[in-house]
């Protein structure tokens, strides 16, 4: 291509290619590009759908600690402050006070930071794939509304955790406030209907996101195949509404009166 | 039965495009939904109109040129089947119909329903081939291949590469066109000694030739004429997973 706009002395200098150059027609220059692909100069949608397989599992792992910690709130204040406390004394004193809970944390930020990027990179890599909509209204033939939800799904449950951290690790969007134990706050949140709203209906967003996610790593990890996908299908059905109920049953024992 | 059209009119790839309406009367319930718009076609032929573009061969299912979104389903609802071996009884007399070209950035629309598909030469280029020496044919039993993978690779092999997966993709990814073709090879012990450059190739081909990617939903095995199964797309990240390992 340069070949037919360089000056005749650099032409001379390269008269084959210069003639190989005019001669090749767009088709053949379009065809010898797709031959060598830029290897490298895209990242692999594979290796980005990996990325968010491998640390959606992670964020999955912390949720399933997370839920079962959050049943200790059945046994009483005592025993879910004690618990919370002994979340931040883990390791020491080989580690310093919290230093377990913060290398979870900065852990657990890796993962939901690499998750986000590849989501958005995929995303735009979707979207400018299908430049122009189908008019006719897009019947769903095999997609789930689980399926479908995925990104907005995302968003929303990025907003909700960060509403939970004011709300339950920080305090500041607590009724009880900053200076609440642990048990005071989560009983202080789920006496009041709004707030049992604002945590129900993003946590059942939250499984039908695993429920999608779950499969879609066995998927994406290569570990599914026609006779597996039965089965993997039904343990991300039930490891994600397992999950969840896990999750609710805190709130409905505060809403029923069972703890208070 | 008279039926209603509405059918994306595009001069050329320049053109902004849109959908037009036609009506059309006596449509026999046993043509195929490509003699359907062939009869449309010669009516508008008479009627000293541009004929509607679409693109048909063998129009028995098996070369892949034909494929067009009839009410937003490629290929329409009826699973398992190209267009033009789909036919009117399964649509209903009075019936508006929409008809569409595949939507993929990398399936730029040439004219009406007539899409450029040149991306999946291009992604088939990239790797979807065996190196082997022509010359004589090697005696058929040389090389033993087991019945259960010989019936797995024939599975995927049955692709005709008519872009239905793509055209339904909500992320308009080749994913089951390139994983067909990499579990078709990948299966059989020819296919052995490229198995990780070809996986690396075509996948880096799609991706680059602005594809987008899975996101496990199973559109296109829904809609695939030839069935080909989600399966393949598992073996795909599998093999891709391990050739980037190295």
């Amino acid at each position: 291509m340069s070949a037919v706009s360089s000056p005749p002395k650099a032409q001379a200098t390269s008269p084959t290619s210069a003639q190989a150059g005019n001669r090749l027609s767009p088709v053949a220059v379009h065809a010898q590009k797709a031959r060598k692909p830029r290897t490298g100069s895209r990242r692999s949608s594979i290796l980005l759908k990996a990325v968010m397989a491998v640390s959606g599992v992670v964020m999955i792992a912390f949720l399933v600690l997370h839920m079962i910690g959050n049943l200790k709130v059945l046994f009483g204040r005592e025993d879910f402050n004690h618990y919370s406390h002994w979340l931040r004394t883990i390791g020491e004193p080989a580690l310093p006070h919290e230093g377990f809970l913060w290398i979870m944390r900065v852990g657990l930020l890796v993962a939901v930071f690499a998750h986000m990027i590849s989501a958005t990179v995929l995303t735009v890599r979707a979207k400018r794939a299908r430049p122009v909509a189908y008019k006719a209204k897009r019947k769903s033939v095999q997609q789930t509304y689980a399926s479908r939800t995925m990104r907005w799904g995302g968003v929303i449950i990025l907003a909700y955790i960060l509403y939970h951290l004011l709300d339950l690790t920080l305090g500041v969007a607590n009724p009880a406030g900053t200076g609440a134990t642990p048990y005071d706050r989560f009983v202080a949140d789920f006496q009041r209907w709004y707030i049992v709203a604002a945590y129900v209906v993003p946590l059942v967003l939250l499984g039908m996101h695993l429920r999608h996610g779950l499969w879609s790593a066995f998927q994406t990890l290569g570990l599914s195949n026609a006779r597996r996908q039965r089965g993997i299908n039904l343990f991300a059905t039930g490891a994600s509404t397992l999950l969840i109920l896990g999750f609710l049953v805190g709130p409905a024992a505060v809403v029923i009166g069972v703890v208070k | 039965m008279k039926l209603t059209l509405q059918i994306w009119r595009q001069k050329n790839a320049d053109d902004a495009g849109r959908m037009v309406t036609y009506q059309l009367d006596d449509v026999s319930p046993d043509m195929s939904f490509l003699e359907m718009l062939d009869v449309l076609n010669e009516r508008l032929i008479l009627e000293g109109e541009e004929p509607v573009a679409f693109d048909h061969d063998c129009r028995e299912g098996i070369c892949g040129m034909c494929g067009m979104v009839i009410n937003g389903v490629p290929h329409g609802e009826q699973r398992a089947t190209t267009t033009c071996q789909l036919h009117m009884r399964h649509f209903k007399d009075g019936e508006t119909i929409t008809i569409e070209p595949w939507r993929a950035a990398p399936f730029p629309v040439v004219k009406d329903l007539v899409v450029d598909r040149s991306a999946f030469d291009r992604i088939i280029e990239a790797g979807g081939y065996i190196s082997v020496p022509t010359g004589s044919a090697p005696e058929a039993h040389a090389v033993p291949v087991p019945k259960p993978d010989a019936d797995k690779a024939f599975e995927a092999a049955v692709c005709i590469g008519c872009g239905a997966c793509v055209a339904a993709c909500p992320n308009g990814s080749a994913s089951l066109f390139t994983a067909a073709k990499i579990t078709h090879l990948g299966l059989m012990p020819q296919g052995q000694p490229e198995r990780d450059s070809r996986v690396k190739a075509m996948v880096d081909t799609a991706d680059e030739l602005g594809f987008g990617g899975c996101t496990n939903i199973g559109e296109c095995t829904a809609v695939c004429p030839k069935g080909i199964p989600l399966e393949t797309i598992a073996r795909m990240n599998r093999d891709y997973l391990k050739a980037t390992r190295g």
